[in-house]
């Protein structure tokens, strides 16, 4: 006859199949055709920067006058340029520093970025006064605030990672800021402090992590645009200093002997395509599956 | 008459809104000269200086003052439009600055205009054809331009237009009202390595737009009222996609200015952005600071301009 409620037979033969959502969303990704596509650009310049010590052992600021201007070929895969330095191997240990530069940028915006965002979004009297600096700090051109201070700084790679980072902190902590001001007016967070969660527990619990998806979205953009600045900030001899190699002082050097050796400033520009390329098709698919309201491909 | 009197209270509104961003930047720019660590005299002089020469340049520069008499210093001379001067170019920084800025602001101008035209036409075709071959050509196109760095541009333009093919110059300026037709030759090519970023930029966010208010339902009305497609789209659907789209342009305008650093030093055209990669190779910091707050302060007002038009195409905003 009648035996229990019918839910509890009803619940007990469907085996529990729900994923977990990081793995939905990775699941998603990997049927995303264009971030796989910008996953795979990337993959090369991180795997070059990543294996540079064994695919590159010829040191990059090794002088071979004899050798110079040779065209890329058997001996040198990427020529080779004014001084016979190996193309090659200063692309790739060139890689190396985008890299480094890219990710410190990445990461100091992530803690710093966040920090002030959640504090402007969460704590009314902090706003007015973190965000009239932050908006002053957007109003420079970001190239040329980043010129400005390395003005200050003198020109080196910690001091372009320094640079940059103030340039794009006040950015990051504009997105952030906005998603925690939707966030701290959401029940579930009232729920929080009408239970007596104290600030620190509800950013940290309720609000960061619905906070996310828009903030690494726009960290790969930051990472792309990071990696071009460089780029600008080191062609314009601004950047890490010669013979140290990196993509924008290459091509600051190659510049002068474009015409007869044109593969010293093409190969490292390539590479810095490829690489903001690829940044900004992850940046894409990223937005696509975190964040579909910002979707922009359809 | 009350529309003046509205227009007139909104442009007030947003000049007072600025200001707290001006003093801001001011004291930013102000800040950051102090805060070279050493002493900027001695870099200044080089190590060949003799004490009397170091005071000297503290003393022109007014670092031998206490902070506070410094800050005044500055305050009081923005209101006079004395920046100080130029160690580099022995000029009034203010002067440099209105002899520079408007080349760099030629150079920006042609650069929107070629961004509007092609960024807005391609973002609209790109909605229009969706999912289409042009669609995606177009979005391909728009990704090559924002990834591609715009000195390399530049610098591919300059081996093959300019010395493969030998039609444009490689570098160079020669001013729009001493001889049109030099101008358009030595900025066509700065011009278009500079837009092609914000060319890939603005084409994506048109065509988003686009598609978001093709969905919308006052366009299927106008539609099944049997309204001719052209006259839908460039009246019901167009007009209202620009609305948002102008707040891009001031966006779009810091970028061109900021692109310009680069392009310029490029092509060695002399505007700001070369003069103040100079300033800074040559640390001639009265030049850096009073150079960066000029040109953070006109794009502010652009800035302001760019939200007085959107005001005004969008009641919404302007009453709300």
């Amino acid at each position: 006859m009648d035996s229990g409620p019918a839910e509890l037979e009803f619940d007990a033969e469907i085996p529990f199949t729900r994923e977990h959502p990081a793995w939905a969303t990775l699941k998603r990704l990997f049927h995303h055709r264009l971030f796989l596509f910008g996953l795979g650009l990337f993959g090369i310049i991180l795997l070059a920067a990543a294996l540079a010590p064994w695919i590159a052992p010829v040191d990059p600021t090794k002088l071979a006058m004899r050798f110079k201007f040779r065209p890329p070929g058997a001996d040198f895969a990427f020529g080779t340029d004014n001084f016979g330095r190996s193309l090659w191997s200063r692309v790739i240990w060139g890689a190396q520093l985008s890299v480094i530069i890219g990710f410190s940028v990445v990461a100091l915006n992530a803690v710093f970025g966040t920090l002030i965002g959640a504090l402007a979004g969460y704590f009314r009297t902090l706003d007015n006064g973190l965000m009239r600096v932050n908006d002053a700090l957007m109003a420079f051109p970001a190239i040329l605030l980043a010129i400005g201070i390395t003005a200050v700084l003198g020109p080196s790679m910690l001091d372009a990672i320094l640079a940059l980072a103030i340039v794009y902190i006040p950015r990051t902590a504009r997105i952030v800021r906005s998603s925690v001001i939707v966030l701290r007016e959401m029940e579930y967070v009232q729920a929080a402090v009408a239970a007596g969660a104290g600030h620190w527990r509800i950013l940290r619990r309720h609000i960061l992590p619905n906070a996310m998806a828009p903030l690494i979205v726009q960290l790969s953009f930051l990472f792309a645009y990071a990696v071009l600045s460089e780029a600008t900030l080191s062609f314009l001899g601004l950047g890490a200093v010669p013979p140290t190699p990196t993509w924008g002082n290459i091509m600051a050097e190659g510049r002068q002997y474009m015409i007869e050796a044109p593969w010293i400033i093409t190969i490292p520009g390539i590479a810095l395509m490829i690489t903001v390329m690829g940044l900004n098709l992850l940046g894409d698919g990223l937005r696509d599956v975190l964040d579909p309201r910002l979707r922009i491909q359809q | 008459m009350k529309r003046n009197y509205e227009l007139a209270s909104l442009v007030l509104r947003r000049v007072l809104g600025a200001l707290p961003v001006l003093l801001i930047v001011s004291l930013i720019t102000f800040g950051m000269m102090r805060l070279i660590p050493g002493d900027p005299s001695s870099i200044i002089g080089g190590l060949s200086a003799t004490p009397a020469q170091l005071a000297q340049i503290r003393s022109d520069l007014g670092l031998d003052e206490p902070f506070t008499v410094q800050l005044l210093r500055w305050y009081g001379g923005l209101l006079h439009g004395n920046l100080g001067r130029s160690i580099l170019m022995g000029q009034d920084v203010m002067s440099v600055t209105l002899q520079r800025l408007p080349v760099t602001i030629a150079l920006s101008a042609y650069a929107l205009v070629i961004t509007l035209v092609l960024g807005l036409a391609s973002g609209i075709l790109a909605a229009l054809r969706q999912n289409t071959w042009i669609d995606q050509l177009a979005m391909m196109i728009a990704m090559l331009g924002i990834s591609i760095p715009n000195f390399f541009l530049g610098l591919l333009m300059i081996i093959f237009f300019a010395v493969r093919l030998g039609w444009l110059p490689t570098g160079g300026y020669i001013g729009f009202t001493d001889d049109p037709v030099g101008w358009l030759r030595t900025s066509t090519m700065p011009a278009i390595s500079l837009a092609l970023l914000q060319v890939g930029l603005l084409a994506r966010i048109t065509r988003s737009t686009m598609l978001e208010v093709l969905r919308q339902d006052y366009i299927r009305t106008a539609r099944a009222k049997g309204l001719p497609r052209r006259l839908v789209v460039m009246k019901h659907a167009l007009s209202n996609a620009l609305i948002p789209i102008t707040t891009v342009v001031g966006i779009i305008v810091s970028l061109l200015v900021s692109g310009s650093v680069v392009t310029e030093t490029l092509f060695s055209i002399p505007g700001m952005g070369q003069l103040l990669t100079q300033a800074v190779l040559n640390r001639d910091y009265p030049m850096v600071q009073g150079g960066l707050f000029l040109v953070t302060a006109f794009l502010v007002l652009i800035n302001i301009g760019v939200d007085v038009c959107y005001s005004l195409l969008d009641p919404r905003v302007r009453h709300g």
